[in-house]
């Protein structure tokens, strides 16, 4: 079971350890970065290296690295575009009628291949640009064929201006099977490394688009793609027009039409050893991006999404407007430790697979990213 | 020579003495800058070369025009100074 919790904010990455001091069993132990904003937190499970990617506000993003478990932090290579060829025409934005700029705006994920493929990362970033490194960061190389699909001319920003990659899963038994999840562009899957890809979103409806862009794939809003350990067939996405799975890989996507008090959300989090476990943490909607009266709760399937329970033990259940972002919501890798984290700087753990929650604090700054070490350690 | 001053927000991320370059617009004056200090290149400036959307630079005082190819005519011994916008961050 993991000891150890990283949570990335809006200013500075902090490492939560348990600890006998604190009512929690957990504390705040460590912090990196305080007052610049980690958008996105990675350990490599293949060398404990830790990755933290720092979107400056005037300065630019900037990937940093730790090879001592992060005691000290060294800038490192951060993924860049290439020079925009003369002859390549412009990808207009099509709400925004501007062109997608070449340039990094936000590193929105990170993710490491398996022990089959070592040194390989993956970077998701806004303006939609995926990035691979075979060298373990040191170099990066933007994925083309996902650049330059003319698909890209339908995606546009879902949470920010600009389009971006915020999913990564890699195939725990075959690193050449990745499936990423685009706001808004759909789930694309590789099976050859990222050579080809295919947006999988059959079954996946936009309701709020006009009726003609409700099913086409290049306009789907995956908040976030989740993905089983143990049945990576298994996905989960918390999608912007509600909760959707699949059994086969993304081939088919079923609606998931209740689950709990709402389906809007961001977070979705798939028990590691069990494709039909899953937790959600439901906003109200759309238009209002708190929590359903007031009550923070977090929902969870155990029968592959017929029914949910509401869980809010030890939860805030009065006047409380946490929203919690796509990847604040984690699960260990014995999948009985859940963590969320919230935009108003609040921190849960629960050792139960969600029964009861305890509070670790409520003064951490928004928080964007909350990752279990599961290393064991 | 031109002389180039930083912001102290920058000084934080990376070490950006006050330095003396010599050019005729400020992307010949900040490539001499940068060539004796490439980390500080990425901080001011994106990968297509562009000033950083929230990133000013001023010279004698007034902000470039062209914060995409920076062709603004840089005069001998101008002082060209580069801040943080107050508009982001």
């Amino acid at each position: 079971m993991s000891s150890r919790i990283f949570v990335a904010t809006r200013k500075g990455l902090f490492t939560v350890r348990r600890s006998n001091s604190h009512a929690s069993g957990w504390e705040v132990a460590q912090a990196a970065f305080v007052g610049d904003p980690v958008t996105m937190f990675m350990r490599d499970p293949r060398d404990g290296r830790q990755y933290a990617a720092l979107r400056h506000g005037h300065f630019g993003v900037k990937l940093h690295a730790s090879s001592d478990d992060g005691r000290t932090w060294n800038e490192t290579t951060t993924p860049v575009y290439p020079e925009k060829p003369a002859d390549v025409e412009d990808v207009i934005d099509p709400m925004r009628n501007k062109p997608i700029p070449w340039t990094l705006d936000m590193i929105w994920s990170l993710a490491a291949a398996g022990a089959d493929q070592p040194g390989v990362l993956w970077c998701g970033t806004l303006p939609g640009g995926l990035f691979r490194s075979d060298d373990h960061g040191k170099s990066w190389s933007l994925n083309r064929f996902l650049w330059e699909t003319p698909a890209r001319r339908s995606w546009f920003g879902g949470g920010f201006d600009l389009p971006g990659i915020h999913s990564i899963c890699v195939h725990p038994q075959d690193s050449n099977r990745v499936t990423v999840g685009v706001s808004c562009g759909g789930a694309w899957v590789t099976e050859n490394g990222g050579e080809t890809w295919e947006n999988r979103t059959k079954g996946m409806y936009a309701n709020y688009m006009p009726p003609e862009q409700r099913e086409n794939p290049d306009i789907q809003d995956p908040h976030l793609v989740a993905q089983c350990r143990s049945n990576p067939d298994a996905l989960w996405v918390q999608h912007h027009n509600g909760v959707f799975r699949s059994t086969d890989a993304g081939r088919q996507w079923h609606d998931i039409p209740s689950a709990g008090p709402s389906t809007f959300g961001f977070a979705v989090a798939v028990h590691p050893n069990d494709g039909d476990t899953a937790w959600l943490v439901p906003a109200l909607s759309d238009e209002k991006r708190v929590p359903v009266d007031g009550k923070v709760v977090v929902t969870r399937t155990r029968d592959g999404g017929k029914t949910f329970d509401t869980l809010r033990s030890g939860l805030p259940q009065t006047n409380a407007y946490d929203l919690t972002f796509r990847h604040a919501l984690d699960v260990d890798e014995t999948g009985d430790l859940l963590a969320f984290g919230s935009t108003t700087g609040s921190l849960w753990i629960s050792e139960d697979q969600g029964d009861t929650w305890r509070t670790v604090t409520t003064n951490l700054p928004p928080v964007y990213c909350v990752d279990f070490d599961k290393s064991g350690a | 020579m031109a002389r180039v001053a930083f912001t102290q927000n920058l000084q934080r991320h990376v070490e950006c003495p006050t330095a003396d370059a010599a050019g005729a617009t400020v992307r010949e004056v900040l490539d001499g800058v940068f060539t004796r200090n490439p980390r500080a290149r990425s901080y001011v400036l994106d990968e297509q070369g562009g000033v950083r959307k929230h990133v000013v630079i001023f010279i004698n005082g007034e902000p470039i025009k062209d914060r995409t190819a920076l062709t603004d005519a840089v005069d001998r011994d101008a002082d060209v100074f580069v801040m943080q916008a107050l508009s982001g961050g």
